[in-house]
C-alpha cells in the first residue's frame, strides 16, 4: 500500500487501471477532465486504448463495440455529456452489454455551470434513456472510494452483465486527498468474471453467437423485458451497498450520499457532542437503493433528514423506503450550492428543541 | 479543540498557485495530517486569476470548501481585492508587495508584507515567488515543516534544476520570516 496525493479523477482512473481497463473513449468537459488526461497517458502505458472521440455519442458507441469484443471499457463525461451517452447506454443495457460510465455531475438543467451537483440522480436511477432498464449506480464518497469503486463497477458489471454508472460530482473529482493505492498484484481480477463465453470475436471453429436489442417477434420483448427484470431483482437481493453510522440509537437519521455525505458525518459527530442523537445512512449503491435497511430504521426512527445538492431527488426513494413511518424533512442546495457542516448543524438545532442542561 | 488550519492561495494564473496549494497538501500528508486540496476549476487560463485551498486538520475533513480562512498568500492585487476581507479575525495575511501596491493595513489579522516577485527574480527563477511566499507562511504558522516542505518539493518536481531553484527559494523566504 502506497500513499498518494489524488483527486477524485485520477483515483477513478487509477482504479480503471487496477482493474484492467483495456478501453476507454472519452470527449472533453468540465470537471472531469483531469480524468481524460489520466487515460490519455496510462493506457498506452498499459497496451490499452485511449481514443479523444469526436463527440459523447462516439464516445459511448465505441465502448459498446470495445465490450461486445469482451475488453474492459470505460466512458466518461459531466452531465450534459451523459446525456448524450443515453441512447448508446440504453443499447449496451438492451445488449446486456458491460461497461463502466463515470458522470462527475455538475450543475444543470441545460448546460448549467461547472460546479458540483447531485442534480442527475433521476436521469442515473431511474433509467436515463428509453426503455425498461436499470444501471447499476455508485456514489463515491472520497477519492479513496473512487478508486475502490471503479474497480467494483467493472467487476458488477461483467458479473452481471450490465453497464455500471459512477455517480461522482465536482467536488469529488476536482479535491486531491490522500488515498491508498493498492498494489496491481493484491488485487486480481476474479478469471470467472474475464471468461465470457458470449463476446464476438469472429466465429472461425465456433458457432456464430448474436448479440442484439430488436425483438421483434410476437412476444420476444416481453419475455426477453421480463429476463432483464428477474436480473435487477437478483441485483437488488445481492448488491445493496450502504454504511450507517450511529444509527442504533439515533432519533435523528440523515440520508445522503457522495460529497454530502461526508459533510453529514461531521455534523453528525458534532450534534452527538451536543447529547442530540443523529446518525447517518449513507446510500453506497444509490440503484439499488437500500429501501429495506431505511425502512427498518423508520420503524424507530422519529425523524430523516434528507440532504442532497438538488432541490429533491433521492428524496423520493427515501419517502418510499420510510413509507409514513416517520417524518421526513428535506434540506437541498441546487445549481453548485455546497452545504456547510455548520448550516445543517444550526438547522437541526434550531428545529431540536434542546432543553438546556443545568450545570451541576 | 481540534487543530485545524485553512489556507487560500491566490494569484494569477501562471504563478503557480494551484501547485502551492497541492504542496502544502502533500505536506500535510507527508505528516500524517488529514488535507484536503480544491483547485478553482473554471475557465482559468494564463494570466487570469486562479486560487487554490487547502485544509490540513487532526480530524477527517468534510468539505475541502473554504469561506472563511484562517491564512491567505495573495499574490497579485486583484486576488488581495477577492479575499482581504474574508480571512478570519486573528488570522493571517502573506501579501507579494512586488505586485500589490498601497493596500494599507488590513485590521484584526496579522500580515507578512515582502516582494516575492523580486526576491524569485534576484534568486534566478521569477517563477519562484510561490515557494518564496510559502517559505515566508510556513515559517510563521509552522502548520507543516520547513523539512518537509523541502522533501515535498524533491518528490513533486521532476525536473532537477527545477528543484534547486524551488528549495532556494522556499528557504530564503523562510528565513526572511521571525
Amino acid at each position: 500500500m502506497k500513499k498518494v496525493l489524488m483527486s477524485g479523477n485520477e483515483a477513478c482512473g487509477e482504479g480503471a487501471m487496477i482493474a484492467g481497463c483495456r478501453f476507454y473513449a472519452g470527449y472533453p468537459i468540465t470537471p472531469q477532465n483531469e480524468l481524460t488526461e489520466y487515460m490519455a497517458r496510462r493506457m498506452p502505458e498499459t497496451g490499452g486504448v485511449f481514443i479523444q472521440s469526436e463527440s459523447e455519442v462516439a464516445a459511448i458507441n465505441m465502448v459498446f463495440g470495445a465490450s461486445l469484443t469482451g475488453a474492459r471499457a470505460m466512458t466518461s463525461s459531466s452531465s450534459p455529456g451523459i446525456s448524450l451517452k443515453q441512447e448508446g447506454i440504453s443499447y449496451m443495457a438492451a445488449c446486456e452489454l458491460p461497461a463502466v460510465i463515470i458522470n462527475m455531475v455538475r450543475g444543470g438543467p441545460g448546460l448549467g455551470n461547472i460546479a458540483p451537483a447531485q442534480s442527475d440522480y433521476f436521469q442515473a436511477t431511474k433509467g436515463g434513456g428509453h426503455g425498461d432498464y436499470h444501471l447499476i449506480v455508485l456514489g463515491p464518497s472520497s477519492a479513496q472510494e473512487m478508486m475502490e469503486l471503479t474497480v467494483l463497477a467493472f467487476d458488477l458489471a461483467d458479473k452481471y452483465r450490465t453497464p455500471v454508472l459512477i455517480l461522482g460530482d465536482g467536488l469529488i473529482g476536482q479535491m486531491m486527498e490522500p488515498v491508498l493505492v493498492n498494489s496491481r498484484q493484491s488485487l486480481v481480477v476474479s478469471k470467472k468474471l474475464t471468461t465470457k463465453n458470449w463476446v464476438l470475436t469472429g466465429c472461425k471453429g465456433r458457432d456464430p453467437r448474436i448479440v442484439k436489442s430488436l425483438w421483434l417477434n410476437d412476444g420476444a420483448l416481453e419475455a426477453f423485458n421480463r429476463k432483464l427484470g428477474e436480473k435487477y431483482e437478483h441485483i437488488k437481493r445481492a448488491e445493496t451497498r450502504y454504511e450507517a453510522v450511529r444509527t442504533e440509537d439515533a432519533d435523528i437519521v440523515f440520508v445522503g450520499y457522495g460529497s454530502v455525505a461526508r459533510i453529514l458525518r461531521a455534523a453528525v459527530a458534532r450534534l452527538r457532542e451536543e447529547g442530540i442523537r443523529a446518525g447517518l445512512l449513507r446510500p453506497i449503491t444509490l440503484w439499488p437503493f437500500p429501501q429495506a435497511a431505511i425502512r427498518q430504521l423508520s420503524k424507530k426512527t422519529k425523524k430523516f433528514v434528507v440532504v442532497e445538492m438538488s432541490m429533491g431527488q433521492m428524496l423520493e426513494d427515501v419517502e418510499l423506503a420510510v413509507a409514513g413511518n416517520a417524518k421526513i424533512e428535506f434540506y437541498g442546495r441546487p445549481g453548485g450550492g455546497i452545504p456547510h457542516e455548520e448550516e445543517i448543524y444550526q438547522r437541526v438545532i434550531a428545529r431540536h428543541k434542546v432543553p438546556k442542561q443545568s450545570k451541576k | 479543540m481540534a487543530k485545524r488550519e485553512e489556507v487560500i492561495c491566490a494569484g494569477f494564473g501562471g504563478q503557480g498557485i494551484l501547485f502551492l496549494g497541492k504542496l502544502i497538501a502533500l505536506c500535510a500528508m507527508k505528516e500524517n495530517k488529514f488535507t484536503a486540496y480544491m483547485p478553482s476549476y473554471g475557465a482559468e487560463v494564463r494570466g487570469g486569476t486562479a486560487y487554490s485551498m487547502a485544509i490540513i486538520s487532526d480530524k477527517p475533513i468534510p468539505s475541502p470548501v473554504i469561506t472563511r480562512p484562517d491564512s491567505a498568500i495573495v499574490m497579485n492585487e486583484p486576488s488581495f481585492r477577492k479575499f482581504r476581507d474574508k480571512i478570519k479575525k486573528g488570522g493571517l495575511l502573506v501579501l507579494n508587495s512586488s505586485l500589490v501596491g498601497n493596500c494599507g493595513r488590513p485590521k484584526g489579522i496579522k500580515l507578512i508584507k515582502l516582494p516575492f516577485t523580486e526576491i524569485a527574480f534576484s534568486l534566478g527563477n521569477v517563477k519562484a515567488a510561490n515557494m518564496v511566499a510559502l517559505g515566508a507562511y510556513i515559517k510563521k504558522t509552522n502548520v507543516v515543516s520547513v523539512k518537509t516542505a523541502l522533501k515535498a518539493i524533491d518528490e513533486f518536481i521532476k525536473d532537477k534544476k527545477l528543484v534547486v531553484i524551488n528549495k532556494l527559494a522556499l528557504l530564503k523566504g523562510a528565513s526572511l520570516v521571525k
